[in-house]
């Protein structure tokens, strides 16, 4: 019961937000659906609900650790929204706030559906969700952005699809019991699967998530999206939806482990991670624009997720540790260049000086977070790292974990430039630096003390929960 | 039946080289739908004689991907007062040669990938993923942000073809998920088409390549 | 080897119907009377009877070019098994051997042309070698098809043979590869033949011209030898395709003549119709059809391997 009012509530909330003409009423609904999601999830934290739905609903650890971090970040960016001030034709902003709790219930769906079937249906949800929130200016740029996202998204989608079917096929055709689909059957009797459907199904749902994802080499929709969309949704697509895509990749894996393919199924992520950290260094050099900038970094790490699941042993906890870390890093980064264009007005580097002067707490936590995703101590991303690297040499893959660290020390480089040379320095207008409404930094301080805290000790219970994830997954718990 | 279905999927084959080769647009829009068509005939004769299940199946088919979609997509060319003309970046000559590289491929891919005799004829895996890459190729090499629209309904084809295995097997939530999905899909692309009809002159989607690094 | 020579016989006498039928065809489909069926034969006579002129320009190339074509496509003719049996000269290969004889016989064609010294002659020469560089790979994969399906190298096996699907049993499995081959077989015969709608045989514009540049400059008895070799060659690619659709290997002698007959009547209508109903393409897209009919044949190909 628990499991269906964790999609049900926000889809609710998204028709309820659908009604009021005033700005305030749909901020009311949002909040409302947010918080109320988030409780229930607290809820489902604590009872351990069982399998609702004749299997088809279930609450493991992986998906529940993806569920939570898109809840947290869903009301951080709810906050957000209250101050943030949409340019543009209010006549579509209307759709915005339901568009966004339509979102936190297909990423529900996805979270808890132990029926690939039903989680193809939710990825493909959270894409019809997520479209109408880039296009939100009258203005081609925008309207790019959402073309290339609907077209390399659909497609991605269709592929994983064909993989889908290729996974009911292995079912069909090796004569295993259970009932098609579901995940636990799935892995019950993963040795009767055919091989060469697994394969194959694998195959197609790797590269399909993956184009979700944003692993290369169908990653070209993200830079356009992340960059042209407004910050919320920028924040929210980089540090929510990515993820959703990372758990259909990981069912795959489960589904490929347990069949015995684990040997076919890692070259194929490491290939993925690698070329995606590839071709983020390669574009984060030169890049001019800031939001794409920190599109490119999301590509970077999506590129370490797979990487580290394709590792195996110790890197797997990492991996699912730096999900959680570079994921609120990145939505910290991406609502405070949201203040940032709000102030200077513009997306390029050279145009922004001295935001430490000119949005004192802004500047502040945008350099904290630079820190943080970049994988300094003491926050979070640095220890997931340790975690990966670590994995990486005692399984074997000591060169994969050399060419890692090299490109990450490019993208560093890169982003670094960028982003000291946007925070310090003289403001280009003398003045008093602007006063910031509270609204504007309370989600990212939260944010980033919650990255701090956990950077310097993670409690039992999230330790746990990671460690069963990774388990889940073939790897090894616990952290350095 | 078997001799059908086998005429059937030919025929599929030879839409998909039709799409490849033509130069109008209205004559892709037609090939698919005729693509449409036969995809939705192929439930009634696939697995020994039609049951309630198939026929429901056939019809909806039929009409979405054979009839509605692509009276959508005749009426968004109208809409936007398009150049009727194909702009490909490869060139029909080399596109039907890639098309026929794209068959040879998928026949091999299929000679490893086993479905017993019952679930499915010889012919259908392979012409599914054929499908599926003429869908990709035509999606890739063709600038016209309509013909991406049509190269992606014959990708879905693709996939909703090799669906037809399983119809018996899984539950059916599949199968209208697909239909579902895709109307909605390409309907909202459809909206998007027309705003974007609004924003510049033409549907050219080389003009939608503005953003690059 | 009698029933052979009869066929070869009859095909001879009969080619020049064949063109008057197609004209006669489109002729009562465009609402006219039109010449009458056996027009070519009179014009043949009346050219036999006359003298022929030569450009000042041209050397010996020019008055030998009518006489390979006609000697080349003859040749061809033995290659083939008329009769539905076998042809009066067989050898493992032949099929390749028949391509490059009418080959031969386009070539002389062309370097005649071209030894007019005038550029028009050579703009059409150039036109006639890119169609016929087009039509050669589908002609060849479509004798791929058969060469698998009969498992025979020599025309006499490919359509000779008794694994044709017959009048015992219509198989789709088998007949799919067939049909295919059967398309692709009749636009190379509308290439090679110069028909709509690759070629406008009627046409007097010299932007529109491919085949008919070629016999422009020829008179007399050359021209009476080109436009029966032509005759010729239709009536030979319409016995090649009867061939593939009408097994004829277990019929009697007399029937399979009939049927081959009938077969190249049928063939004739068939292009009246298509010559009324559809235009000339423009020159680019000619190359866009043949490897389309290249296409299909691939297909055929793939399937039959499989």
């Amino acid at each position: 019961m628990l499991l269906v009012a964790l999609i049900l509530a926000p889809a609710l909330a998204a028709l309820g937000a659908a009604l009021p003409a005033r700005r305030a009423g749909r901020l009311a609904w949002l909040l409302a659906g947010t918080a109320l999601h988030a409780a229930l999830l607290v809820a489902t934290w604590v009872t351990g609900p069982a399998a609702a739905a004749g299997g088809w609903l279930a609450f493991d650890p992986l998906g529940g650790l993806v569920l939570s971090l898109v809840s947290v970040l869903t009301v951080g960016v709810a906050t957000y929204t209250v101050g943030f001030v949409r340019p543009g034709d209010p006549r579509a902003g209307r759709a915005f706030e339901s568009c966004l709790l339509a979102f936190l219930a297909a990423a529900s769906l996805v979270a808890v559906s132990h029926h690939l079937g039903l989680l193809w249906v939710g990825i493909e949800a959270t894409t019809l969700a997520t479209a109408p929130l880039i296009y939100q200016r009258d203005d081609p740029h925008s309207l790019e952005a959402v073309w290339k996202y609907l077209v390399v998204c659909s497609v991605g989608i269709a592929l994983a699809l064909l993989g889908t079917f290729f996974l009911a096929t292995a079912q069909v055709v090796g004569g295993v019991a259970g009932r098609p689909l579901v995940l636990d059957d799935l892995m019950r009797h993963g040795a009767g699967l055919h091989k060469a459907w697994v394969r194959a199904a694998f195959l197609f749902l790797a590269v399909g998530f993956g184009t979700k994802m944003g692993l290369a080499p169908l990653h070209t929709w993200l830079p356009d999206a992340h960059g042209e969309a407004p910050a919320p949704v920028s924040a929210l697509l980089s540090g929510a939806l990515l993820n959703c895509a990372f758990l259909g990749v990981l069912r795959a894996f489960q589904v490929a482990n347990a069949a015995g393919e684990a040997d076919f199924a890692r070259p194929v992520l490491l290939g993925l991670g690698l070329l995606s950290l590839v071709v983020a260094a390669v574009f984060v050099v030169r890049q001019d624009n800031y939001k794409r900038l920190l599109a490119y970094s999301s590509v970077e790490h999506m590129g370490i997720l797979a990487l580290g699941s394709g590792m195996g042993g110790l890197a797997i906890y990492g991996s699912l540790l730096h999900m959680l870390g570079s994921s609120i890093a990145k939505a910290v980064l991406f609502l405070l260049a949201g203040n940032i264009v709000a102030a200077y007005g513009s997306k390029l580097v050279q145009d922004v000086q001295g935001v430490v002067r000119r949005l004192p707490v802004s500047g502040v936590l945008f350099l904290l977070a630079f820190l943080a995703i970049t994988g300094s101590p003491p926050f979070v991303p640095f220890m997931s790292e340790l975690a990966i690297l670590t994995g990486a040499f005692r399984s074997g893959h000591a060169v994969l974990a050399v060419a890692m660290l090299a490109l990450q020390a490019v993208v560093f480089i890169g982003m670094g430039s960028a982003f000291l040379g946007m925070s310090l320095g003289a403001s280009p207008e003398r003045g008093p630096p602007i006063r910031e409404r509270a609204w504007q930094v309370a989600a990212p301080a939260v944010l980033m003390t919650v990255l701090l805290v956990l950077g310097l000790h993670i409690p039992a219970p999230l330790q746990r929960a990671l460690a069963a994830a990774a388990g889940s997954l073939g790897g090894v718990g616990g952290g350095p | 039946m078997t001799q059908i279905s086998d005429f059937l999927l030919l025929a599929i084959v030879l839409v998909n080289f039709a799409l490849l080769g033509a130069t109008r647009l209205s004559t892709m829009i037609r090939a698919v739908a005729v693509q449409g068509g036969l995809l939705g005939l192929l439930p009634l004769v696939l697995h020994g004689g039609p049951s309630l299940h198939a026929v429901g199946l056939a019809v909806g088919t039929v009409a979405i991907k054979g009839v509605i979609l692509p009276r959508f997509l005749t009426w968004a060319i109208r809409e936007a007062a398009l150049r009727r003309e194909v702009e490909p970046r490869i060139g029909f000559v080399g596109s039907l040669l890639l098309g026929v590289v794209a068959m040879a491929v998928a026949f091999a891919v299929a000679a490893r990938l086993p479905l017993p005799p019952e679930l499915a004829r010889p012919l259908l895996v392979p012409v599914a993923l054929a499908t599926v890459m003429v869908g990709f190729l035509i999606l890739t090499t063709r600038a016209k942000a309509v013909t991406q629209v049509v190269g992606y309904l014959a990708l879905e084809n693709g996939i909703y073809l090799f669906g037809l295995t399983l119809t018996e097997q899984v539950p059916f939530l599949v199968e209208i998920g697909v239909l579902l999905d895709v109307f909605v899909g390409v309907f909202i692309m459809g909206i998007v088409v027309f705003h974007i009809n609004r924003a510049f002159d033409s549907l050219d989607a080389e003009q939608l390549a503005q953003l690059k690094d | 080897m009698s029933s052979a020579l009869a066929s070869l016989a009859v095909v001879l006498l009969v080619a020049p119907v064949l063109p008057g039928l197609i004209a006669r065809t489109k002729a009562i489909l465009t609402g006219r009377r039109g010449q009458p069926v056996l027009q070519l034969y009179s014009d043949l006579g009346r050219l036999l009877r006359k003298g022929a002129v030569y450009g000042t320009a041209t050397t010996w190339m020019f008055a030998l070019a009518p006489v390979v074509v006609l000697a080349t496509v003859l040749c061809a003719a033995l290659l083939l098994p008329l009769d539905g049996r076998a042809a009066l000269i067989r050898f493992s290969g032949d099929a390749v051997a028949f391509a490059y004889v009418l080959a031969l016989g386009r070539m002389a064609l062309v370097l005649g042309a071209m030894d007019t010294g005038s550029s028009f002659e050579a703009m059409g020469a150039s036109r006639e070698a890119t169609v016929a560089s087009f039509a050669e790979p589908a002609l060849f994969l479509a004798l791929v098809v058969l060469a698998v399906l009969t498992q025979s190298l020599s025309l006499s096996g490919m359509l000779g043979s008794r694994l044709v699907p017959g009048v015992e049993g219509f198989r789709m499995a088998a007949a799919a590869p067939f049909a295919l081959v059967a398309v692709t077989l009749f636009i190379v015969l509308l290439a090679e033949t110069a028909r709509v709608p690759v070629d406008d045989p009627a046409t007097h514009l010299e932007l529109t011209m491919i085949h008919e540049v070629m016999i422009l400059d020829h008179s007399g008895p050359d021209l009476a030898f080109l436009l029966y070799a032509g005759a010729v060659k239709l009536a030979l690619f319409g016995s090649i395709l009867v061939g593939v659709v009408v097994p004829r290997a277990s019929l009697a002698p007399w029937l399979a003549l009939g049927l081959l007959v009938g077969g190249l009547v049928v063939v004739a209508v068939l292009i009246g119709v298509i010559e009324s109903v559809t235009a000339r393409l423009r020159l680019t897209r000619v190359p866009q059809l043949l490897v389309a009919a290249a296409t299909l044949a691939a297909l055929g190909v793939i399937l039959v391997l499989r």
